[in-house]
């Protein structure tokens, strides 16, 4: 069943022209019923707009906007029942914690003992009963963020809505409360749409990924498909800490093998599987994409048969405990390696570094799609 | 003249911290002076009031004063009558001026500059110019000689400074509560009472002071448009006080002393709810 459903969503703002600027261009987006999804993007793709779009604070400029099956284009947020966690938390700094709970209940007219009930099961399941009677200011970041998530728990809403709600919170925290969102959702099972710039939080905590950039769709799919199969430079470049490496070069393609030309005269050789995919390509400009795992020192250790050499310089090494990330510089670029910790490197050395060709790739210079 | 405030320790009497003081003295003496006057002379007796050299304190204070005041006009009904318009024109002000603030402060209006300019020039209006206009139309509408005559001029002089201070503190109150708010299952009105005007308590109060003493205070429209001593308002009522050939001033001083009480009582009970950082915590920071 359909959570909520998106269909040729267009917002367009008035700047006193005759168009306006349009910021969201025509989004179509099926989310079923118990699904998380995460809505990832540099700051001004118009992913926090779309949002507020479904929960009613933004107008739609054009398209429909359904949630599980009734259009709610013209329905005020609080008819469209949903809840939303703000980044700045937007509690009530007036009421207490259980009355900004309650508040939802309270004007929805649910009796006493109900607003109890759900209050204190809220608190229960987000360990913030012994805040009840404190007042907004008095707690601290973390405990606000819950306090704001319990207000959406209580009322049982048919979709949460989360614009990045950690944020605002140090790199500890922000961890801990991403394990409780992930929690929370298995727990609850409800259709939720999760607004973010941090791809580990796109990562980790969605079932499917929607990565958006000024105002268009770029890739929807599972983190996995997302990160393995990116359909473009640009998804490939925002997923992975640190992300994908990209080296320019050409093709080169003959009848049956397929090269990749980058500058400084390194070729490697692709593996067959690609062939198919490139007749036709020879001589074209290139993108070459390898992700910083994909690298290794040693031939053949823990990779795929089809591998290809380079040399290069080594530029700085930073060691993070469980790994080493060590900066190359090769073929007219630089590339990132994640290396296992016992790798020592000193800077300016030169060195042979691997690269798993089954993992690699390519994608067109001039629009960055992939090949 | 060239007065530089910003520097601390100036040479001549008009800069830094000298000029503060002064300007600071000039103040407390223009606000309190007359007031203790008042207080002091509400206790004297005639005698003592012309007698010279002049007392500050009260050599044998009197409650005669007081007594007379009393006595001499019907004063519980003009504070009755004072309170009725006061507190009606204020309430009145405060939730048209609320309603007009959010409009300016949260709609995306188109002149939103021009209107909030028209209604700093509307303000500037001088009473006179208008108190003929006014005195037609409270004629025409045959509300001559009641509270209405009174509360809705009140209301609308009032409008002007209450929109404007409420303007600058919806202003600060972070969207993002009402946006909570109105998904909660808030209309939009609903959020503006619920949770921007509780919010904005210091700015509604401060409004609120001032269109009670505003209305508290006037003197001239309430003597040209309320003449009934039914309708009379304390400044009218006072005036009554004297006679063709006598200006009883400590029955006179006595009876503003008493027409002083609400106000303070008012601001009092106010200054206690203007607290500051009453908005900390719901967002960051």
């Amino acid at each position: 069943m359909s959570g909520v459903s998106l269909q040729k969503v267009t917002k367009v703002y008035d700047n006193g022209t005759k168009e306006g600027v349009k910021i969201i261009h025509g989004i179509d987006l099926e989310i079923t019923q118990g699904e998380f999804v995460v809505f990832v993007g540099p700051s001004g793709c118009g992913k926090s707009t779309l949002l507020r779009m479904i929960a009613g604070l933004e107008s739609i400029s054009g398209g429909t906007i359904s949630i599980e099956g009734r259009v709610v284009n013209d329905l005020a947020p609080r008819e469209r029942d949903i809840a939303m966690v703000f980044q700045d938390y937007a509690l009530y700094p007036h009421k207490n914690v259980f009355e900004n709970l309650a508040f939802g209940l309270r004007l929805r007219k649910f009796s006493e003992d109900e607003i109890k009930k759900r209050v204190n099961d809220a608190a229960a399941i987000l360990k913030i009963e012994h805040l009840l009677e404190r007042k907004p200011r008095a707690l601290s970041g973390g405990q606000r963020q819950r306090v704001a998530m319990g207000r959406a728990i209580v009322r049982q809403p048919k979709a949460f809505l989360f614009d990045e709600p950690l944020s605002n919170l140090d790199a500890l925290l922000r961890s801990e409360m991403r394990t409780e969102i992930k929690k929370l959702h298995q727990r609850l099972g409800a259709t939720t749409i999760y607004v973010t710039h941090d791809q580990v939080e796109a990562m980790t905590l969605a079932q499917r990924i929607v990565v958006l950039s000024g105002g268009n769709i770029m890739q929807v799919g599972t983190p996995d498909a997302i990160y393995n199969q990116p359909v473009s430079k640009f998804v490939a470049g925002f997923t992975g800490s640190p992300p994908m490496n990209f080296l320019q070069g050409s093709l080169g393609v003959c009848a049956d093998t397929a090269t990749v030309l980058l500058t400084d005269g390194v070729q490697l050789p692709l593996a067959a599987s690609w062939l198919p995919r490139l007749a036709g390509a020879h001589g074209q400009e290139i993108e070459f994409g390898i992700r910083p795992e994909d690298i290794g020192i040693e031939a053949g250790a823990g990779f795929g048969a089809e591998r290809a050499a380079m040399s290069g310089t080594v530029v700085v090494a930073e060691p993070l405990g469980a790994e080493t990330l060590v900066t190359f510089a090769c073929a007219g670029g630089e590339v990132i390696a994640r290396m296992p910790p016992s790798v020592n490197y000193r800077p300016g050395e030169a060195a042979t570094i691997y690269v798993d060709m089954q993992k690699c790739h390519l994608f067109d210079r001039a629009n960055g799609v992939a090949l | 003249m060239s007065a530089t405030i910003s520097d601390g320790s100036g040479g001549g009497i008009f800069t830094g911290k000298r000029l503060r003081w002064l300007a600071a003295g000039i103040v407390l003496l223009n606000g309190f002076f007359p007031a203790l006057w008042i207080l002091a002379t509400a206790f004297k007796s005639e005698i003592e009031l012309t007698a010279k050299p002049i007392t500050w304190i009260p050599h044998s204070p009197t409650l005669n004063n007081f007594i007379a005041a009393f006595r001499d006009q019907p004063l519980p009904h003009y504070l009755l009558n004072s309170a009725v318009v006061a507190l009606s024109a204020m309430a009145l002000s405060l939730f048209i001026s609320a309603l007009a603030a959010y409009a300016i402060a949260r709609l995306n209006l188109k002149y939103r500059g021009a209107i909030l300019t028209s209604i700093i020039a509307v303000s500037m209006f001088p009473l006179v110019t208008l108190m003929v206009p006014l005195f037609e139309i409270m004629r025409g509408l045959g509300l001559l000689n009641s509270y209405w005559a009174l509360v809705l001029p009140y209301t609308v002089l009032n409008l002007p400074i209450c929109t404007l201070i409420l303007v600058s503190f919806f202003q600060d109150i972070p969207r993002d509560l009402e946006n909570a708010a109105m998904i909660d299952g808030c209309t939009r009105l609903g959020a503006l009472w619920r949770i921007v005007v509780p919010l904005a308590a210091p700015g509604v109060f401060t409004a609120g002071i001032l269109a009670f003493v505003n209305a508290w205070d006037e003197f001239l429209l309430a003597l040209s448009f309320n003449p009934a001593a039914a309708y009379r308002t304390l400044p009218v009522g006072i005036q009554m006080y004297q006679g063709e050939f006598s200006f009883p001033w400590p029955t006179i001083s006595a009876a503003l002393v008493i027409a002083m009480i609400p106000v303070v009582v008012v601001i009092l009970i106010f200054q206690e709810r203007v607290v500051s950082g009453l908005t900390s915590g719901g967002v960051k920071g």
